[in-house]
């Protein structure tokens, strides 16, 4: 039901607001217009809307107090536009309970895959799909097996965890944090460097060509993404 | 012209109009003036306040004592009354007027009794009545009492009259200023019976000395004293009044007094007597000290007479004057005729009679030499100048160990002439006899060559004179040889050891006058701030043998507080009460602490460091416990210092500013220079993508399909241009701010490299980006933004500066302890001169008329970038190895510190499993 769902933009900046409006119609979807964060919160609590994209730098209140206000009664996907300087504040971001982020400036179709990968998150993700497929990987969660163009690949069990988080999650960016966490325990969430030396592994068995990876993208200074077809 | 002069003589006296100026923005003072204690001042000024009270003024109690008397208390209700310091003291708890808490509540009138209270040691001030005068100079207005008793000039003659001596006393001056004083007066006789009725309060430790003081005669002339100074007071303020409205009236003569100032008891009288005279006269005043040889050998008793009395002759506003000569009255005289002086005060002589016939008393000598010049002679009272004190107090001040060597020396010479008498002509025995005397004259001084004359003239009376081995003399020519050898003696080895003193003080002064020299040649030499002061504070130290620092106002903390800005011996901190001095001593320009009138209890004394520009700081001193206080010689010494001090500091902060001056000239041209820049930079894309946009927008139907990609695709890339311009000008500012620290993290080089040229694939855009690293290498601790932006910059001026279609390479190596990133291009190259400069902010390459969209800032703030991470980047053209196209080509030389590699969880592949294949 991706296409024709209802967001919400939250965004002061009119012209911003007006391309999002002419560039997602366009697709389908069904948009919802507020100025600030007051106006954004009432609106999405009258309309219910199926995803809200919504600017950090609001002039009423603070973009994260809007995602924890939300998050009170709402698990609406949060997609977030933020300026590129501000790594600190797109974590926190996630962290608050926003679903990915974009960074400004942006194209049109950066932010479709985003607003896609939220949506279909929230539709398909309890289903628990057992078999996820991108660019010639092949991922059976059931039978733990991985491989890529039909050549079975061999993980370590931390490589296959960690290839198992970001399935689960795909097309959404993780914080090193939130894998840290999931992966090694909660004692090692600062201990980036064992997600870089992992990630590295598991690109030279999953990546056609590691030095240039197509599938596990690294977002710099936030996390990694599994990107999706 | 003539017409000028009737103009001149109304003018009014620019000095009085100064004073009355003054006087409008202090607050006033009201002094309630009473003949003795009990006669109601206190009574009077809360009276008084009451009346300003209703009509509307803002009355508060500062301190009022009512001596528990129950009228006085009744009167203090309905007054506000703000709460008393109180202040703890050997044991003993005392309530001390609140000074802040006044200046905090800002009343419009402030009621402070005892104007002549000393306040309890470690209080800002010594005295109450510089607590008024801080009050007063906050514009706020004083009512206060006082005890004709306590006046200084007047405090001998009440002591005279009642024999009770006060210790308690206000300058002259306080009451001067006074704006009005009110005599709060009543006859004798019912003072004497509200005495008797018990309303009087009496100090315990005055109580004896009661029933003298409170005599009818007594009472009738302090009664005179009191309202005579009123009507003085009133004199002065009606000569005040004349001259600020230019009222001619009988001006009298500009009479100046002078009193000399010698060590003797009577300095204080000479003083006190010197300002009454001036005071009467309505004359200006000076005091003088003429500095002999002599005054080293002063005791120390005498040297403290000295200073007090022109401390003293300071405190009543007397212009004091050192000079040092050997002749007193030529030089009295000298100075008097030098400044007109019309009367001179000097102390009666306390040398012995004898003496004084013998050499002339300073006073005949006056007379003789001061034509028209009227002396004034004090006398003291029998036992205040006992010349046996004094030689007392002075044979205390002489080395014994100079008089045991005196009298060995002479005895040893004299037997020794005696031994070699055989083979000496008679003649020349008293002779070789005197040299000894002269020797001891010049190596131990006055009193040694006085004991060697008499122990000499006697041994040769002993060894030489007939009859021998007896001190009788046989024959009267020999008791004439006697004498004469006697008054040679004494009269050659005087002078002598005249000559040694006068060489002693010229030494004494050759090292201070050196040492001045030194200082100021030290402080001239030192090339910053820091240096000065460090030759400032090490020098004082070494000269007044004290410990020394000096304070500077903070330059980050709104300049509001002082701080240590150097000290030797070293100390970085001091108490509250040596900062409140030092403080004082900065901003009143006074100096303050330890042997002044402001927080003398603090250890340290500090000197104000200013020029007539500006308030620089202090100086601080701090002396062994059991220093004498300085004399004016030393005094003088230091102000001289500070002042070296204080023009070397304002020089090296002229230099600095001068300094600075530069630098935002520097900065400025930067500054145009980044305008020029953004102005070409940023309209050059904007131009374009107007352009492209009004085209597609207004000849849609007129472009093909490939000519609306094009321009759809231009529009594209300068809008990332733009972008990329943007975060590049945001990074300089960071940068020049001082904002940009990196933010490290444990990073893969390959996965950057690959994310870098992913990010860049727009600006890249037709260019082939070929990438080559090494396997395994080590984590690099970076900011991994940081490092992606220096890449992305790199990648962008790779492909600015090559031709479209070529390609660029990438390449990752470990070299021994770091990481080599290399960009090459096959460009045009970098001019080899230009290799160094191309990192400068807003280089560009001049090539020809190509001119090539971008600024100078990428690479400037690459170096900035790499730089912060202990790395470094270079540029090689033409490219040395690995280059396969004709043009020389620019590669990019990134370095990078490999850091000791994080702990890595255990080798994940050593415990690999099969994976459960289902």
């Amino acid at each position: 039901m991706a296409d024709g769902a209802k967001i919400l933009v939250i965004d002061d900046e009119p012209q911003i607001r007006r391309y999002l409006r002419v560039s997602l119609e366009a697709h389908d979807f069904h948009i919802l217009e507020a100025a600030g964060g007051q106006e954004g919160l009432r609106l999405a609590a009258l309309e219910k809307p199926d995803l809200v994209v919504l600017d950090l730098g609001l002039p009423d209140m603070d973009g994260q107090a809007v995602i924890a206000r939300l998050r009170e009664w709402s698990a609406v996907p949060v997609v977030v536009l933020s300026v590129r300087a501000d790594e600190a504040d797109k974590i926190a971001a996630l962290d608050a309970g926003a679903d990915d982020y974009v960074t400004k400036p942006f194209g049109t179709g950066e932010l479709l895959a985003r607003i896609r990968a939220a949506l279909r998150h929230t539709v398909g993700s309890s289903t628990g799909q057992a078999v996820f497929e991108t660019g010639g990987l092949r991922v059976d969660l059931e039978k733990r097996q991985v491989s890529l163009r039909g050549a079975p690949v061999k993980l370590s069990p931390k490589e296959y965890d960690l290839l198992k988080l970001l399935v689960q999650h795909a097309g959404k960016v993780l914080t090193h944090q939130f894998i840290l966490r999931q992966v090694w325990g909660p004692a090692h969430e600062s201990d980036v460097q064992y997600l870089r030396v992992f990630a590295r592994q598991l690109r030279q068995k999953i990546e056609t060509d590691a030095a240039q990876p197509k599938l596990l993208l690294t977002e710099p200074g936030v996390g990694y993404r599994l990107a999706m077809e | 012209m003539p017409e000028d002069r009737p103009d001149q003589d109304s003018r009014p006296s620019p000095d009085a109009l100064l004073q009355a100026a003054a006087q409008e923005k202090r607050g006033r003072l009201n002094v309630f003036l009473g003949a003795a204690p009990g006669v109601g001042k206190t009574y009077a000024m809360l009276e008084a306040a009451h009346v300003r009270q209703r009509e509307g003024v803002d009355v508060v109690v500062g301190v009022v004592e009512t001596h528990g008397r129950e009228e006085t208390a009744f009167l203090l209700r309905g007054l506000e009354q703000l709460p008393q310091r109180r202040v703890a003291y050997r044991d003993r708890v005392f309530n001390e007027l609140d000074l802040d808490e006044v200046l905090k509540r800002r009343p419009q009138l402030v009621l402070v009794d005892e104007l002549a209270h000393t306040n309890v040691p470690g209080s800002r001030h010594e005295k109450r009545y510089q607590d008024i005068e801080e009050i007063r100079a906050a514009g706020i207005d004083v009512y206060t009492a006082l005890n004709i008793q306590h006046l200084e000039s007047l405090n001998d003659v009440v002591a005279q009259i009642t024999r009770v001596k006060v210790r308690e006393t206000v300058p002259d001056s306080v009451l001067a200023q006074a704006d009005s004083i009110e005599v709060v007066d009543i006859a004798p006789e019912d003072l004497i019976k509200r005495l008797k009725e018990g309303k009087v309060y009496v100090p315990d430790q005055a109580a004896r000395a009661v029933h003298h003081f409170f005599a009818p005669g007594n009472l009738t002339a302090l009664r005179e004293l009191a309202l005579r100074k009123a009507a003085d007071q009133v004199d002065n303020q009606m000569l005040s009044y004349m001259q600020s409205h230019a009222i001619a009236g009988p001006w009298p003569t500009r009479d100046r007094i002078m009193a000399c100032i010698s060590p003797s008891p009577l300095m204080p009288r000479l003083v006190r007597t010197a300002r009454r005279i001036a005071e009467r006269r309505r004359a200006p005043w000076i005091v003088l000290y003429v500095e002999t040889p002599a005054h080293d050998r002063l005791s120390d008793e005498e040297k403290t007479q000295i200073n007090r009395a022109l401390t003293l002759a300071e405190e009543f506003g007397a212009e004091v004057v050192t000079v040092a000569s050997g002749n007193v009255p030529a030089e009295i005289i000298r100075q008097a005729r030098q400044r007109n002086v019309t009367e001179i005060v000097v102390a009666r002589s306390h040398r012995s009679r004898l003496v004084n016939r013998l050499r002339g008393t300073l006073t005949d000598r006056l007379v003789e030499l001061g034509d028209g010049i009227n002396i004034h002679v004090i006398t003291g009272s029998p036992e205040a100048e006992s010349w046996l004190d004094v030689m007392r107090a002075r044979l205390a001040s002489m080395s014994l160990d100079g008089l045991v060597l005196a009298t060995a020396v002479s005895l040893a010479a004299t037997g020794l002439v005696k031994l070699a008498e055989p083979w000496l002509p008679a003649s020349s025995v008293p002779l070789l006899i005197l040299m000894a005397v002269l020797l001891c004259a010049l190596r131990y001084g006055y009193a040694a060559a006085v004991l060697s004359s008499v122990l000499t003239v006697l041994g040769y009376n002993f060894l030489f004179l007939p009859p021998l081995y007896t001190f009788t003399i046989a024959n009267a020519e020999n008791i004439y040889i006697f004498f004469v050898f006697l008054a040679v003696a004494l009269i050659t080895s005087n002078l002598t050891a005249r000559i040694r003193a006068q060489a002693e003080a010229a030494r004494i002064r050759e090292a201070r006058t050196a040492s001045l020299y030194d200082f100021s040649r030290m402080v001239t030499g030192a090339a910053g701030e820091d240096d000065i002061l460090w030759a400032v504070v090490h020098h004082v130290a070494a000269l007044a043998k004290a410990q020394s620092l000096v304070l500077m106002p903070d330059q980050g903390a709104g300049a509001e507080r002082l701080i240590i800005r150097a000290a030797y011996p070293p100390e970085d901190q001091i108490d509250d009460k040596a900062k409140i001095a030092a403080a004082w001593a900065w901003e009143k320009g006074e100096q303050a602490g330890r042997g002044t009138g402001t927080l003398p209890s603090s250890d340290w004394l500090f000197l104000p460091l200013r020029t007539a520009e500006r308030r620089l700081g202090a100086l601080g001193i701090r002396f062994a416990d059991d220093r004498p206080p300085l004399g004016p010689d030393e005094r003088r010494l230091l102000d001289a210092l500070a002042g070296q001090a204080a023009l070397a500091i304002e020089r090296s902060l002229l230099n600095r500013d001068v300094e600075e001056a530069r630098v935002s000239a520097e900065t400025e041209k930067l500054r145009s220079a980044l305008l020029s820049s953004i102005s070409h930079d940023l309209r050059t894309p904007l131009a374009s993508i107007i352009g492209g946009v009004s085209s597609l927008m207004n000849f849609d139907s007129r472009l093909d399909a490939q000519g609306r990609g094009e321009l759809l695709q231009t529009v594209r890339d300068e809008a990332e241009r733009l972008n990329r311009f943007v975060g590049n000008l945001l990074d300089m500012t960071r940068i020049e701010a001082g904002a940009m620290q990196p933010k490290l993290d444990w990073v893969d080089p390959e996965d950057l490299v690959a994310t870098a040229v992913k990010r860049a694939a727009a600006l890249t855009h037709g260019h082939d980006i070929r990438i080559d690293a090494a396997p395994d290498l080590p984590l690099l601790r970076v900011d991994y933004i940081l490092i992606e932006q220096v890449l992305i910059n790199l990648l962008d001026n790779a492909a600015k500066y090559s031709p479209k279609g070529s390609p660029v390479d990438v390449r990752l190596r470990r070299e021994r302890d770091r990481i080599l990133l290399t960009v090459t291009d096959s460009g045009s190259g970098i001019p080899p001169a230009e290799l160094e400069q191309v990192f400068d902010m807003f280089y560009r390459v001049k090539a020809g008329d190509r001119q090539v969209a971008g600024t100078g800032l990428g690479l400037s703030i690459c170096r900035s970038i790499l730089k912060a991470h202990g790395g470094d980047i270079r540029a090689e053209s033409p490219v040395a190895e690995g280059q396969t196209g004709k043009s020389p080509g620019t590669r990019m030389i990134v370095t990078l510190p490999i850091e000791e590699q994080p702990a890595l969880p255990g080798d994940d592949r050593a415990a690999e499993e099969q994976m459960p294949h289902g």
